[in-house]
Parts: C-alpha cells; sequence; structure tokens
C-alpha cells in the first residue's frame, strides 16, 4: 500500500511539475474562461431584466460557467498529456518497471485536482471581487470546491480514456469541440425555464451540463436547493465512475505486458 | 500579370487543400452554424428585453453576427494554413518558386475568400431554411456580404502577417485570440443601446461594433453607418495589407 502511495505521488507531482512548466496549460484554463465570463457577463446584462430571471447580477449568473469549462481545460491537459507519454514511449518503459498501471491513472488525476483547486481559488476569489456573495454561506463555498474537484476528476478521467484509446494528442484536443458544443447547448447563458425555442429547451434539458451548471449556479445565487444539488452530484458522480471505469480498461488494454 | 498567375496558383491549392480535407473544410462549416444555433435558437428570449426593438427578430439579429464572425474565421483559419505552409518548408519554396512574391500574399487573400464564400452560402441556406425574416432588398443585402468580405480580407492580411512573422503553428492563438475578442467586445448579443458599464464603452469605440450594426441595418432594409462602416472596412484591409506586406519581407530575410 505505502508502495502504491508513493507511485501515485511520485506521477502526481510529475504531472502537476509537467502543468505548470508549460504555461499555456496553466493560463489557458484560468484565462479564457473568465475572458468568456467578462464578455457575456457584459453583453447579456439585458437578460436580467427578463421576468422570472434568478437574480439581478448576471455575473453572479454565469460564475457557474467557468467551473464547468476548466474542468473541459481539464479533459484537454489530462489527455494530451497522457498521450504524449504514450508517443513518447514513456508509458511503454513503465510498463517494464514494477509500477502499478493504475498509480498512473491516479497520478495524473491527482494533477489535475490540484490545477481544479486553483482554478476554483481564482474563479472565486474574481467573483468576490466583482461583489458576488455566495447565497449558500461559507459551507456553501467548500460544497463547490468538493464539486469542482469531482467534476475535475470525471472530466479528466474522459480525457485519460480518449489519449490511452487512441494515443494520439491531436485525437484527443479534436474532443473539445465536442465538449464546448455540450457546453453552449445547455442552460450556460439562460435559465432553461426562459428558453423559448422548444427544440433548444429539450435539448439543454437533456444535456447533463445543464444540471452541472445549475448546482454550482443554485449555490451561488438560491441558497441551498436540494434538488439542483441531488442532481448536479448524482450526475458528476455518474460520469466519473463511468469515466474511471473506462480510463482503468483501457490502461489495462494499453499496458497488457 | 505574374503576379496574379502566383496568386491563382496560391489561391487555387490552398482552396483545393480545405475543400478535399473534410478536417479543415467541416469545423469551417459547422461552428459557424453552432453558434447560429446556440445564440439565435438559446437566446431568442433577449428579443424580449425592453429596449429591444430589432424589427427583423432575433434570428436576424444574430445571423449578421455569425457571418461576420465565420468572414472574419475564415480568414483566420486560413492564416493557420500559411503557418503550416511554412512549418513543413512548402512556403520557403514557394518564396523561392514565385516570380513576384506579392500574388503569395493575394492569393492566400483570394483562397480566404473562396473558403469564406462556400461558409456564407451554406449559413445563409440554413438561416433562411429556419425563417429568418429579412426587410433589406437585394442592394442591401449585396452590402452586407460585401461588408464582410472585407472582413475576411482583413481577418486574412492580419493573420498572414503573423504568420509569416513566426512561421509555426504554434502563433495559432496569437492570430485567434485578439480576433475573438474585438468581435466579442461589440454588441453581439443586444443593440449598442442595450448594453451598460464598461462593455458599453469598450464596444462605442470597437471597429467591428460599426461593421456589426450596419449590417444588421441592412438586414433590417434601415441602412446606417454605411459610410463609417465601409471606411473602417477598407481601413482595416489597407493597414493589415502593410502588415502582411511586411510579414512576408520579414519570411524572405529569414531565408
Amino acid at each position: 500500500m505505502s508502495a502504491f502511495a508513493d507511485q501515485v505521488y511520485l506521477l502526481g507531482r510529475r504531472s502537476v511539475v509537467r502543468t505548470i512548466r508549460q504555461p499555456a496549460n496553466v493560463v489557458g484554463p484560468l484565462i479564457f474562461p473568465l475572458l468568456l465570463l467578462a464578455v457575456n457577463s457584459g453583453g447579456l446584462r439585458a437578460e436580467t431584466r427578463l421576468p422570472g430571471f434568478p437574480t439581478n447580477s448576471f455575473f453572479a449568473f454565469a460564475l457557474a460557467v467557468p467551473f464547468i469549462q476548466g474542468a473541459l481545460f481539464a479533459t484537454m491537459n489530462t489527455g494530451t498529456d497522457l498521450a504524449r507519454d504514450i508517443q513518447t514511449g514513456f508509458l511503454n518503459r513503465l510498463s517494464l518497471t514494477p509500477m502499478r498501471g493504475i498509480a498512473l491513472l491516479c497520478g495524473q488525476l491527482g494533477g489535475v485536482v490540484v490545477l481544479t483547486i486553483a482554478q476554483v481559488a481564482v474563479y472565486l476569489a474574481v467573483g468576490y471581487i466583482v461583489g458576488v456573495r455566495l447565497e449558500s454561506g461559507l459551507a456553501g463555498l467548500v460544497v463547490i470546491v468538493l464539486f469542482a474537484i469531482l467534476v475535475g476528476l470525471g472530466f479528466g478521467a474522459l480525457g485519460a480514456f480518449a489519449a490511452l484509446r487512441t494515443g494520439s494528442g491531436e485525437a484527443v484536443q479534436s474532443l473539445f469541440p465536442v465538449f464546448f458544443v455540450f457546453l453552449f447547448i445547455s442552460s450556460m447563458n439562460i435559465p432553461r425555464n426562459l428558453i423559448a425555442v422548444t427544440w433548444f429547451r429539450d435539448a439543454a434539458t437533456a444535456n447533463p451540463v445543464s444540471y452541472l451548471l445549475e448546482a454550482v449556479r443554485s449555490l451561488i445565487i438560491t441558497g441551498w436547493d436540494a434538488e439542483a444539488l441531488a442532481l448536479g452530484f448524482g450526475i458528476a458522480t455518474a460520469i466519473a465512475v463511468v469515466a474511471l471505469a473506462l480510463s482503468s480498461w483501457a490502461l489495462r488494454v494499453r499496458m497488457a505486458r | 500579370m505574374r503576379t496574379l498567375q502566383v496568386a491563382q496558383g496560391v489561391a487555387w491549392r490552398t482552396l483545393h487543400n480545405v475543400v478535399t480535407n473534410p478536417s479543415l473544410l467541416l469545423p469551417s462549416l459547422i461552428f459557424p452554424l453552432f453558434f447560429f444555433t446556440a445564440f439565435a435558437g438559446g437566446l431568442s428570449r433577449i428579443s424580449d428585453v425592453p429596449g429591444f426593438d430589432y424589427p427583423n427578430g432575433y434570428t436576424a439579429f444574430q445571423f449578421v453576427f455569425v457571418l461576420l464572425q465565420s468572414a472574419v474565421f475564415g480568414g483566420v483559419f486560413t492564416g493557420f494554413g500559411i503557418a503550416r505552409d511554412f512549418e513543413n518548408g512548402f512556403a520557403r519554396r514557394l518564396l523561392l518558386a514565385a516570380p513576384n512574391r506579392l500574388g503569395i500574399v493575394l492569393g492566400y487573400a483570394l483562397a480566404a475568400t473562396g473558403r469564406w464564400l462556400i461558409t456564407a452560402s451554406f449559413l445563409t441556406a440554413v438561416a433562411f431554411a429556419v425563417g429568418m425574416r429579412v426587410g433589406g432588398d437585394g442592394v442591401d443585402l449585396f452590402g452586407l456580404y460585401t461588408l464582410a468580405l472585407l472582413m475576411n480580407g482583413a481577418a486574412v492580411l492580419w493573420s498572414a502577417g503573423v504568420a509569416m512573422r513566426l512561421r509555426t503553428m504554434q502563433a495559432g492563438p496569437i492570430m485567434q485570440l485578439p480576433v475573438f475578442l474585438v468581435l466579442f467586445f461589440a454588441p453581439v448579443y443586444v443593440p449598442l443601446a442595450l448594453l451598460q458599464g464598461w462593455i458599453h464603452g469598450v464596444a462605442t469605440v470597437n471597429p467591428v461594433t460599426r461593421v456589426l450594426e450596419a449590417g444588421r441595418g441592412f438586414v433590417a432594409g434601415q441602412p446606417t453607418e454605411v459610410g463609417l462602416a465601409y471606411g473602417t472596412g477598407l481601413a482595416l484591409v489597407l493597414f493589415f495589407s502593410i502588415w502582411a506586406v511586411r510579414g512576408l519581407r520579414s519570411a524572405e530575410r529569414a531565408g
């Protein structure tokens, strides 16, 4: 057990150090979601004048988006790094050592968790500076961090699965637009009950990303909404469990000795 | 004459690459359509916001933005191709072979135009198919598409200048990010008058705002700020032509 913990620690540290050494991998997930937040919260502020809009601050409404968008970047980073390990032969060399394959996955995802915590801290700090106060208070902040970690783990494992199956960084990168479609066809910019076009509202309702957004959003602008949290945590857990199972299976196949 | 021949050759090759390669063609068709769907479909209730007075509905309002966005990104994506040509050595051979190198820049610009015309036809067909209401006549629409062509030209010249200076695919974000910001710091979702705070200030001085407002005026059949929009478009093309030619000289010096 101790040897396994050491392996996870070493590979986790490697993942974090490698991310830090590539500024684009740190700056992108931090800055790009904040830029989109700035653009959308400025441009869509008029939306708060719609009858039934849940808050008078569009910034508070939209603050949930960077959490999910940041997780998408985590997917890409994890997948691309792992694909590079495959392409450069690191994984093959690893399979010649006594190191357990699952330690690689845990280490890689450990790196995702560290980056996720950093992202959450930045997003919440920006929100606080702009004047957003969590309706759910300090306990809500803890729940948001836990939720973001769960989502980051799930999406990171999806990226790892894609990398392990394809062994190609380009293939992993090509997933980004697909995830982006899920993000945009959701309640990202407007509450589902205010979407006027029926098919779009149905698509947003069927889209799991809507519930991930609404869980975070509820803690920011509503307080404690049991339904939103149950749906959000339920879907995030399901994604994480399925993605971890898939990536563990793909890892076993890839590291068959 | 030699310039035109070089331009023709470069444009044909670039367009051929795009049209015969689904990984290049499909994103330039699908992304504008996706943005059109996400904005016009998901945000149509914004037309109920007090003060939203665009007469032709939210679909037409967003169509103009997405059309201009597709024109600009058609230029930027062509810039990615230029960077790729430098990375794989093709552009250097082109510099050696071309009797007049200005034709290279012109050829890439023509290719960007051709590429965008495919996207624009597709997007326009979809917009009409979903019931977009147009108040303007043929002359107004010609004005809109000409304006978009100017933006396409400015974008490809900007990207060509970057690609020829840096000569690597890693220059992609440098080509893309400023363009993305300039586009989205315009009144994308609501008319300028409904923007508040810092974004209103930024949008007011953003040259793309003039182009967007004029484009929306054309579709509504109530042309507005036409001279200013065309002046802005032409100025951007002129400025980035100088930028691109200086980029070409930089590539020549690099050998």
